[in-house]
């Protein structure tokens, strides 16, 4: 039997707190778990600082790749008798599917913006470089690695395969929805994902929705727009993101203008100069990142301590809501006056906006910006859901967009009361009520 | 402090109005392949290069007032067209973000149709692949679209004509 057919002698199996179980019978998808760079994601939190405000967030990355992984199994196990779905694609479908977020990094979002890097173009530089994923990859067929890196790249011509990974009805998202639900214990993630398996119907290049299960797909949609609002765009675990944001800038600046730290950050230097290898990228995980803010917290350069100091006590920033069109001028004129009471504005007065955390809402696919889910009808024709689901309509016609002002308003309590500090604070309680970080 | 969105409302003020949202998406992409710092990060979609972070931030200007959206109803979609207010020029000149001038460039890329933009883009996507792999991959990823050897030879000058470094030498035009 060829290594791409071999299979393990009995079905192994995962204890799973959202999917019961994981099922494994491919000898390659138990060799790839076996991997050091996929063992990597254990030490990869999947909601990076949402813990500072949901304390069971503690869930890996190595929980949420296996659920897509038992996910793309289950519905492939669907799929399997019906007609325009390839057989032959499955193993691609369940390697893409477990790999995909293989090149994530500790604290991805804000760590990524600081040092302009992608996460995406490491998953592929994992899957295609000199590692054991690609090694195992290359031993199911030469070009094998290639073929999972370009589905999980949306770049693989078979698009049906493409889709169960990643469209707006994928794998992907509702492992994360009822997974991130579970571990935050928030109420309103969850849906009726089984369901959801039985209604999906492969048409060409895409996977459609039998009419009759658009009410779990509309659950499935809220969840998408309450777990946005309710968990990942959380203000408090913004304000976690601008302090470590800033960490890292300062960081870098610090290394720039030739500081010297008490002990050389060798593991960040190659982020620093933005010129990280693939090997001092798999190098870095969440452990080492929490090491360097435990020493920083010692260091002589009075930001990088305070900074760490908040982020490892979670002593956060407040915020106040704020208004770029109105209230621009007098940011401006906040920032000249944190300058003149000695608060450099540069890492403590933030702008926090919702696009810098990018989150894909559901969106009817106007001018062919990106598929939306269709409703395949009784008579089999295709209808966008939103034009028939009134719920859906609602939520995907509402733009919510915000931005907030992020400050230590410690640091304004703790300075002489002078006519500046008044005026300071003039200006940010005139913006409204100040949201307290607790 | 919004320098990101203040580089979009910049981009408007040259444009002075843009029609259709996939065309802004390519140009924005192309622009920004070809080194106008753009920030927003971009994926592959079905449909080519697609940021959604730029998706967002359009939402936030014109909910912040600072770009006027029209929606245009046509027969089997909607076209939304896009034009910089009075606020935003406002706004913009207070921010005055750092950028080269690109006016030239983007409006090359103005008069293209979409279709052809969403090439272009598509083959910038692919642009550390050699000049055949790249007209492979996008008949591959774009086999509906059937672009025929002329239009992509078209897309390689397009590319050449506002790309700041020279191609590598599988990728010069004959």
């Amino acid at each position: 039997m060829t290594y791409k057919n071999e299979k393990l002698n009995e079905v192994k199996v995962f204890k799973d707190p959202v999917h019961r179980y994981v099922h494994v019978r491919d000898r390659v998808i138990w060799d790839l778990i076996a991997t050091p760079e996929f063992q990597r994601l254990r030490r990869i939190k999947q909601l990076g600082t949402s813990n500072m405000t949901f304390h069971g967030a503690e869930h890996s990355r190595f929980n949420h790749s296996l659920g897509v992984y038992e996910i793309v199994r289950r519905i492939i196990n669907k799929f399997q008798d019906k007609p325009h779905w390839n057989n032959a694609e499955r193993l691609l479908c369940l390697c893409a599917a477990l790999l995909h977020d293989l090149g994530h990094g500790p604290f991805s979002h804000s760590f990524e913006k600081v040092f302009k890097l992608d996460h995406e173009q490491f998953t592929q530089k994992i899957i295609l470089g000199d590692t054991s994923v690609n090694q195992i990859l290359e031993k199911v067929e030469p070009g094998f690695s290639q073929k999972v890196a370009d589905v999980i790249g949306k770049t693989y011509a078979d698009q049906l395969v493409v889709s169960l990974i990643s469209s707006q009805i994928d794998a992907d998202r509702m492992d994360y929805l009822q997974r991130d639900a579970y571990y935050t214990g928030v109420s309103y993630g969850h849906f009726d994902m089984e369901r959801i398996l039985r209604v999906m119907r492969p048409i060409d290049d895409q996977v459609v929705i039998k009419s009759t299960g658009m009410h779990a797909v509309e659950d499935y949609i809220m969840s998408r727009y309450q777990m946005y609002w309710q968990v990942y765009f959380h203000p408090v675990t913004r304000s976690a993101e601008v302090v470590l944001s800033k960490i890292f800038q300062r960081a870098k600046y610090l290394y720039e203008n030739d500081y010297l730290f008490k002990l050389e950050p060798t593991h960040f230097i190659s982020f620093f100069n933005e010129q990280p290898s693939l090997d001092e990228y798999l190098k870095l995980d969440e452990a080492i990142v929490f090491y360097y803010f435990q020493l920083w917290q010692e260091e002589n350069d009075d930001i990088l301590r305070d900074l760490c100091e908040r982020f490892m006590n979670r002593r956060l920033f407040q915020y106040v809501d704020f208004n770029p069109n109105q209230q621009m001028q007098q940011v401006m004129k906040l920032t000249k006056l944190f300058h003149e009471v000695g608060i450099n504005p540069d890492y403590y007065l933030v702008v926090d906006s919702s696009s810098d955390l990018p989150y894909d809402f559901y969106r009817p696919g106007e001018e062919e910006e990106r598929l939306p889910i269709h409703l395949q009808m009784p008579n089999k024709e295709l209808k966008e859901l939103s034009r028939h689901s009134d719920i859906v309509e609602a939520i995907s016609g509402k733009k919510r967009t915000d931005h907030k002002l992020y400050f230590p308003e410690d640091f304004l309590n703790e300075l002489p009361q002078s006519d500046k500090v008044k005026e300071i604070k003039e200006i940010l309680y005139g913006q409204g009520e100040v949201e307290y970080v607790d | 402090m919004l320098t990101d969105h203040a580089k979009l409302l910049r981009f408007f003020a040259e444009m002075k109005k843009v029609t259709g949202r996939k065309k802004l998406q390519k140009m924005i992409f192309i622009l920004q392949a070809c080194g106008v710092p753009f920030q927003e990060k971009y994926q592959f979609h079905i449909y080519g290069p697609y940021s959604e972070e730029l998706t967002l931030r359009m939402e936030e200007l014109c909910n912040l007032g600072f770009i006027h959206e029209e929606k245009e109803e046509k027969s089997n979609y909607a076209q939304y067209i896009y034009e910089i207010t009075d606020e935003g020029i406002d706004f913009l000149y207070q921010i005055q973000p750092d950028m080269p001038d690109f006016a030239n460039k983007a409006k090359l890329l103005q008069q293209e149709s979409s279709r052809f933009l969403e090439l272009t883009a598509t083959m910038l996507f692919f642009r550390d692949l050699t000049k055949q792999e790249v007209e492979k991959k996008v008949h591959d990823v774009k086999p509906k679209q059937n672009y025929s050897a002329t239009e992509m030879d078209r897309a390689w000058s397009l590319i050449e004509s506002i790309s700041h470094h020279q191609l590598p030498d599988n990728k010069q035009m004959h």
